[in-house]
């Protein structure tokens, strides 16, 4: 077959870990009995459909339900008036002006974005719900609309009248030196314009809850797929009046994620007050059109007055940009994209120079929210855009600039200028395996032959750094005032009645295998099989083994996730050392945990228990135990990781803990009479530190590298001038099928991290290096077309053939100065 | 407009059972499977037949359950994922599936499967390209298709 695993020399076996067992979740899954959100029926559940918007932005002058209300079988609606009486706005993260925007459940006087809902009908069927939806008569007066960021800069039109700004957040980020990095150069290469597109990882399963209201306690449950449900709650639970005692998650298998499921507390709360007012169980299953329209984008980006700071010898010392992030009609998860990107300031390079001047804006566009690789993924891309305009404007070989440029082995741990520190990596090393795997070698006799068949060859490297364990202090960057630092996690592991191993999770997985994961970990702790290790599916917040931050997100559970199983685990087991010392009377450090047993080392046959032993001793038949020896055999741990104390002055600290490597390379052919690209090698190599589970890693590796694929070459939510989504399903929004996928060669590296429990590093969200790879690619194989510049992220067969036709077009932003 | 009001009896054999359930007369195939029947494993990822999450067997051949009314099976013999091992004795596709890590989230996994099973009863021995372009109706967001194809190939007896 077409893949091609490196195994390194630096593998850490220890048991389980390390090893690629089967997945526990699979058994299940292949036999269609997964349980999804959607699969849950409660008696008497109404089903909720949302009205929504077909204006970009408009006043809502009526809405009139009557109509709807008389369809026989519909339990009832809900407008934004009742919103605005039952609940507050969400909780807003910016300063002013972005902080003094209301956000509610429901649109409340206007509408800022097409698809946003409006109002929401309850009724007995799927089918009758949607119905009833199309009689809710809503009047409309529409208002001019704004689909560019830059133009929302002007503030000639409003979003948000309470914030009297399209401007959410605005500061500038200053590090080193840059005007002398600049003044010292030998070249100064200028680049007007580069513009990160609007795209989302699009999970296959929409988004979706079925929401429970107690009367009698006040408590809600949401059967969902939200997957932070923690921070989910520290939005819902203001909004609502409640506590957040009040709120219980559930989950079980969630169809994917990647980002696009952490935003839903507006839905989810319209979904609350249904339940309450119409007492009865209420279920909403997103509609795909509905999640392209109004549920998560990435964030857009673009980058103006680019400057960087180049030596004779090819060295960059450092850039500064403009950057316009656009948020589309509501911060929510925002403005953390205004900071986030500071984990990999410099990306892979050594440049101690940086100056961001960063403003993030709305516009008439669905919100954004964290999607894969979020924010970082943006500003990687620039700074390997950079290196390549750079390399290509100069003269220097795109693979030379990197060598001589990336951060060195030797170097890590290496503090970058903002404060962050690279735990661990070899970059160089890394690039030398993606080489090879496509051959770099060839390069130039490909190209000559595909020139002979009229095909233009072109080869690009991507390489980004998957930032993992987010500190939450960097949102105090940018509002002095927020009250998050740190970050943690939670699982609890115990030893039942008949010796079953029992684990519990704070995070919420959505594909990533952590039933898997988990159990290996626990196995080579309490010396036992990860088949006797019982992992819960999904999270619920009656375990009670979540945190404040629990989830599944930037790329973290390798470090909080499993550190908090692992740290629940050596509790527990030093217990059951314990326990078994006093019963078979030996010293705790003769005793052994190993296939099952607690036994005593070297000892006589007899001289052991089974964990059913252990179990029964404690909860059924404890009386001989001595009074002053209490065990539970049942430990919750939370993973704390240490960043210290961001310096709020400078901006600088260290805002996540390990940093995974991945570099990628491509060989393309474009076809320069319809501007078609086809991927005809391609390389994707990771380093993650530890792989706790090898086939995961690659797993994860293929998926992000389909994300970048998808994203580079066709993926992209398109608005009209009045704010209509142009690409509001997947005809028109074209992900990579399986006859779109290039055959993918993989390889691996291990550079332990020093800092991570198990030295594994999260490495889920790595594939900007992918879109990278390709933009370097493609501008590589129109170099002997009229030298054209890859200014933008997403290069479908119209943008690259408008390369060809006028390739001066692209360069006019481009301009270097020598001295 | 008004609901349409019109229900209908449809009779199915599903994974061999036989069934007769009044539906409405625009209720889609794939929520009669599993709005009515319960049979959950089938899913549901877009709105427009793109995805295949929704594949079943409709008299041996793969379908897209969203794509048809429930009324137009009336008579037909449907197997759904639930019945490619009824016993619980895995198939040899479903055994690679998990041996080769061709799932992650598993949403996606039920209509591959069963687009999968349909290639390998005509194809018993499937290449890379003739199993890639058996799925193309099927939309992963996980895998990247590799290990899925890899999986498939290594079923029917290839590399």
């Amino acid at each position: 077959m077409t893949t091609v695993t490196e195994q390194p020399a630096t593998t850490l076996k220890r048991g389980f870990v390390g090893q690629s067992i089967p997945r526990k979740e699979d058994r299940r899954l292949v036999q269609g009995q997964g349980t999804f959100f959607d699969d849950v029926r409660r008696h008497g559940m109404g089903y909720v459909h949302f009205v929504r918007s077909p204006y970009g932005h408009a006043k809502i002058v009526s809405i009139d339900v009557s109509k709807a209300l008389e369809l026989e079988g519909v339990y009832g609606t809900i407008t934004g008036d009742e919103v605005a009486i039952q609940t507050d706005p969400f909780f807003e993260m910016s300063v002013e002006p972005g902080g003094l925007i209301k956000d509610y459940a429901l649109a409340v006087g206007k509408v800022r974005h097409s698809g946003e809902p409006v109002a929401a009908v309850c009724a007995a069927t799927r089918e009758l719900a949607r119905d009833a939806a199309d009689l809710v008569e809503v009047e409309y007066e529409p208002l001019p609309v704004l689909v560019d960021a830059e133009e929302a800069l002007r503030d000639e039109v409003i979003l948000h009248e309470d914030a009297g700004s399209n401007v959410v957040w605005t500061g500038v980020f200053d590090w080193g030196d840059v005007d002398t990095a600049l003044a010292d150069a030998d070249h100064v290469v200028k680049i007007e314009r580069l513009h990160f597109h609007r795209f989302s990882s699009t999970p296959l399963e929409c988004a979706g809850a079925l929401v429970e209201y107690d009367k009698g306690t006040g408590e809600w449950t949401l059967t969902c797929n939200h997957q932070m449900p923690g921070v989910g709650a520290i939005w819902m639970a203001p909004a609502l009046r409640c506590g957040i005692d009040k709120l219980r998650f559930v989950t079980h298998d969630i169809g994917g994620g990647f980002g696009n499921k952490i935003c839903l507390h507006p839905q989810y709360v319209v979904l609350c007050l249904l339940a309450r007012k119409l007492g009865r169980p209420v279920q909403w299953t997103e509609w795909r059109t509905d999640q392209h329209m109004a549920n998560a984008h990435g964030n857009e980006r673009t980058f103006l007055d680019v400057e960087v700071a180049v030596k004779a010898d090819g060295t960059m010392t450092g850039f500064k940009v403009r950057a316009i992030d656009d948020c589309g009609a509501f911060p929510r998860y925002e403005p953390l994209g205004c900071i986030i990107w500071a984990q990999v300031t410099p990306g892979l390079y050594a440049w101690r120079n940086v100056r961001v001047d960063f403003t993030q804006v709305c516009t008439n566009k669905s919100p954004v929210s964290p999607n894969r690789g979020y924010s970082r993924m943006q500003h990687l891309w620039l700074t390997e855009r950079i290196v390549d305009i750079v390399a290509h404007e100069l003269g220097f070989d795109p693979v030379e600039i990197r060598r001589r440029n990336y951060v060195k082995t030797e170097q890590m741990p290496y503090e970058t200028p903002n404060g962050c520190v690279y735990d661990s990596g070899d970059y160089a090393a890394a690039l030398d395996i993606a080489l090879d795997l496509i051959d770099h070698g060839s390069i130039d006799e490909r190209r000559a032959e595909a020139a002979a068949r009229g095909k233009l060859l072109g080869f690009g490297i991507g390489s980004t750094l998957d930032s993992g364990t987010n500190n939450f202090g960097q949102s105090t960057l940018l509002n002095p005032d927020l009250q998050f630092s740190g970050n943690n996690e939670a699982a609890s592991v115990k030893l039942d009645i008949f010796g079953e191993v029992v684990v519990t999770l704070g995070t919420v997985p959505q594909g990533q295998g952590h039933e898997t994961t988990a159990a290996q970990v626990v196995a080579d702790i309490l010396g036992c099989s990860p088949d006797q290790v019982n992992v819960r599916r999904g999270h619920d917040t009656w375990f009670n083994s979540h945190a404040g931050f629990s989830g599944t997100y930037a790329s973290q559970f390798a470090f909080t996730g499993l550190g908090a199983v692992k740290g629940a685990a050596d509790l527990l087991r030093a217990e059951m050392i314990q326990l078994a010392a006093a019963v078979l009377q030996a010293p705790e450090e003769a005793i052994e945990l190993a296939d099952g047993f607690a036994r005593i080392k070297d000892g006589p046959e007899e001289a052991a228990l089974p964990f059913m032993a252990l179990g029964a001793i404690v909860n059924a038949n404890n009386a001989f135990l001595p009074p002053d020896f209490n065990p539970t055999l049942n430990h919750r741990y939370v993973c704390r990781p240490y960043f210290g104390v961001v310096d709020k002055e400078r901006k600088t600290g260290q805002l996540t803990l390990t940093y995974a490597t991945q570099i990628h390379a491509a060989v393309v052919e474009v076809d320069p009479e319809t501007g078609e690209v086809e991927i005809v090698d391609y390389a994707a190599v990771d380093d993650c530190g530890v792989r706790i589970h090898p086939q995961i890693v690659e797993g994860q590796v293929h998926g992000a590298t389909a994300h970048a694929i998808g994203a580079a070459l066709s993926e992209e939510f398109v608005y009209d001038e009045e704010g209509t989504l142009l690409t509001a399903n997947f005809y028109d929004y074209h992900v990579p099928h399986a006859l779109d996928m290039p055959p993918l060669k993989t390889g691996a590296m291990e550079s332990p991290s020093p800092v991570a429990p198990l030295g594994a590093k999260g490495m889920g969200e790595g594939g900007g290096g992918g879109i990278h790879c390709l933009c370097a690619a493609i501008q590589d194989a129109l170099e002997p077309a009229g030298r054209p510049i890859v200014t933008t992220s997403c290069n479908p067969p119209h943008r690259v053939w408008a390369m060809l036709q006028d390739p001066d077009a692209t360069r006019a932003g481009v301009e270097v100065i020598s001295t | 407009m008004t609901a349409p009001a019109s229900s209908h009896p449809v009779t199915v054999e599903i994974n061999g059972e036989s069934v007769e359930i009044e539906v409405p007369a625009r209720r889609l195939l794939v929520h009669f499977i599993r709005d009515d029947l319960g049979l959950t494993g089938t899913h549901v990822g877009c709105d427009t037949g793109n995805c295949g999450a929704c594949t079943v067997h409709l008299n041996g051949a793969p379908v897209k359950s969203c794509m048809l009314l429930a009324v137009q099976a009336d008579g037909a013999r449907i197997t759904t994922v639930e019945g490619l091992a009824p016993d619980g004795e895995l198939t040899r596709l479903q055994r690679a599936f998990n041996e080769h890590h061709a799932l992650q989230c598993g949403y996606c996994t039920p209509g591959m499967l069963m687009s999968a099973t349909a290639l390998l009863e005509r194809t018993p021995h499937p290449t890379e390209e003739e199993v890639r372009y058996a799925l193309q109706g099927n939309i992963c967001r996980c895998t990247g298709y590799v290990n899925i194809v890899e999986a498939v190939v290594a079923a029917g007896g290839g590399a």
